[in-house]
């Protein structure tokens, strides 16, 4: 799977438009540096080879070179992975947080105000540009209020708003699939003997119904989990966060080829992992999977 | 000449019956009166607009909303109001075409992976799951790169990229289907391939084809505002929400309700085809009769 995103990934890139070594070395290069730079850099090799050059190193840890910053890909990578991590990691934790409450909440007051209220603010979540809630809480939080600093990542408190802007989406959509999937159990009998048994309904809900519920969710926590580290491209650039996603899309715009072809295989695999992380979570979490190769 | 059996009066069609349903959905039925209007509105926008779109005063730039410029101008003296208008176009022809595209290309990816099976349905099933587990913004953007900016090639891309989903959907719908005993008729009477696609398997899809349509217009309005915000999208002097968005960016300090009205529009009209969506697969869906 990885190696046919890396195919494509390279591919694709190397059909843009644009000669890279003419833009590093500006516009008062000589053909000739150009030239030599290119050979250098082994730009003038057929493509193909340039792939498996690069497929080569890239399984040995390396990734090149940037082109514009003279430094390893890896480290600068390594950089702005530590600032996305952080942002995708904390928005992902307040996704998941309020969008299982909400769908619970929701779920236990089905068809009552509190149930269409959430629904409908879940709805909004889910249709809203994670972009445009950005602007907006930072005119809010930051330029109205005063309460927050709208950009960078100096301190703490600058990642409370990229933090809710790229969560929204994610806890809308995990309260949604919660209060389908929880109330797809409710109606199973096991439940209401739960109920008559005398237990009470806070403890038949967590105990009995969410714990059933939990394989959509998981689902759908983990297709999450593996956008969520791209959707911070958009929230990077708003908050002028020095992320990967940010790298990315400076980088893209310069044509800094190892440092794009790094940033894609780093997200493919990080996407790659989650899945088989969500295959095994299932394992643990439905016994039915686990034992299923038994029983056969 | 043989008499066509009589059929009761009094039985719905299927679509009768999804449509009957479908009205009872409050919300779905407000949803879909909404649509009608952005199509109306997007059909009818240089008659709507109470101002040419791409018309610049810089005389009255960033004004506030007043009687005038009912929603302000922005940094060029545009009215916004007309921008936005326009905009509509740009989202829902940007939404339908894109999906028309990934339909087509779904459709016949998933129809022969599912009916012809083995090593076709490996090697398609193989192509989805690339084409799905790559992050799709990212997709996006590198194609654009390709391709270059544009209303047309944002098609293309959206297109291109939103056919997995189509595609995984009918090929269990065409798998299930193979085996019903009609369809093996057809193989055994010697129909040929194209015929029992065509005539048998993609009337049967349909509802398939119109769920995942109509869910699928929203994340690409979405995905086009997102792609425009970026500078990718539309190019200026034309108007979408998203390069609107992003032009307001620069003037969040002196004209914060700027970036609120394009914001407000793309959240209902996303919203709309959200709703609208759930409510045909709610009413589309035979399981959802019994």
């Amino acid at each position: 799977m990885i190696f046919a995103i890396s195919f494509i990934t390279f591919f694709i890139l190397n059909i843009v438009p644009g000669n890279p070594v003419q833009l590093m070395l500006g516009e008062f290069a000589t053909p000739e540096t150009i030239e030599r730079v290119t050979h250098e850099m082994g730009l003038d090799k057929p493509v193909w080879q340039q792939y498996f050059n690069w497929l080569g190193k890239m399984l040995k840890g390396d990734f090149g070179v940037s082109y514009f910053q003279q430094r390893p890909v890896i480290e600068l990578l390594g950089k702005a992975f530590k600032v996305t991590a952080r942002l995708a990691l904390s928005s992902y934790v307040l996704a998941m947080f309020f969008g299982i409450a909400f769908g619970i909440i929701a779920a236990m007051h089905q068809n009552k105000f509190l149930d269409k209220l959430l629904m409908v603010l879940s709805i909004g979540g889910i249709s809203a540009p994670n972009f445009w809630i950005a602007i907006i809480l930072q005119i809010v939080f930051g330029l109205k209020l005063h309460w927050l600093p709208i950009s960078g990542v100096r301190t703490f408190a600058a990642y409370v708003l990229p933090t809710i802007a790229l969560g929204t989406r994610y806890a809308a959509s995990i309260s949604r699939i919660t209060r389908t999937s929880m109330l797809e159990v409710v109606k199973q009998d096991y439940v209401r003997t739960a109920r008559a048994k005398g237990l009470s309904r806070w403890k038949v809900t967590m105990r009995h119904t969410f714990r059933n519920a939990l394989i959509p969710i998981v689902t759908v926590a983990g297709s999450d989990l593996s956008t969520i580290f791209t959707g911070s491209m958009l929230i990077e650039m708003v908050f002028s966060i020095p992320g990967v996603g940010k790298m990315f899309l400076d980088c893209i715009g310069n044509r800094d080829l190892p440092l794009v072809e790094g940033g894609v295989m780093y997200i493919a695999t990080i996407c790659v992992i989650v899945y088989l992380a969500v295959d095994l979570l299932y394992a643990v979490i439905d016994p039915r999977i686990r034992l299923g190769g038994e029983n056969e | 000449m043989n008499k066509r059996r009589q059929v009761p009066e009094n039985t719905r069609g299927f679509y009768k019956i999804s449509w009957d349903l479908l009205k009872k959905n409050k919300m779905a039925m407000v949803c879909l009166w909404i649509v009608i209007a952005l199509v109306f509105v997007a059909i009818f926008a240089p008659l709507l607009a109470p101002y040419d779109p791409d018309l610049q005063i810089i005389k009255e730039k960033l004004q506030k909303p007043n009687r005038i410029h009912l929603l302000g101008t922005d940094e060029y003296g545009r009215d916004i109001l007309s921008r936005i208008i326009f905009g509509c176009r740009i989202s829902l022809s940007v939404g339908v075409i894109s999906q028309l595209i990934g339909m087509v290309i779904g459709f016949f990816m998933g129809v022969c992976a599912g009916y012809f099976g083995k090593k076709v349905d490996a090697i398609i099933s193989f192509i989805i799951q690339v084409f799905s587990s790559f992050p799709f913004l990212l997709f996006a953007i590198a194609i654009m790169f390709v391709l270059g900016p544009g209303l047309n090639n944002l098609y293309i891309a959206l297109g291109l990229l939103s056919w997995t989903t189509t595609a995984r959907l009918i090929r269990g719908d065409v798998l299930k289907l193979k085996n019903s005993e009609y369809i093996q008729a057809c193989i055994v009477g010697g129909g040929s391939n194209f015929r029992i696609i065509m005539k048998h398997l993609l009337p049967n899809c349909f509802y398939t084809l119109i769920v995942t349509l109509t869910l699928g217009i929203p994340n690409a309005i979405l995905s086009e505002a997102s792609m425009s915000f970026l500078g990718l999208g539309v190019q200026p002097p034309m108007s979408s929400w998203g390069s609107m968005i992003s032009g307001a960016q620069s003037y969040i300090r002196s004209a914060t309700y700027y970036s609120v009205a394009p914001g407000v529009a793309i959240i209902i009209t996303v919203m709309a085809f959200n709703l609208l969506g759930d409510g045909l697969r709610d009413a589309l869906d035979p399981k959802m009769r019994s």
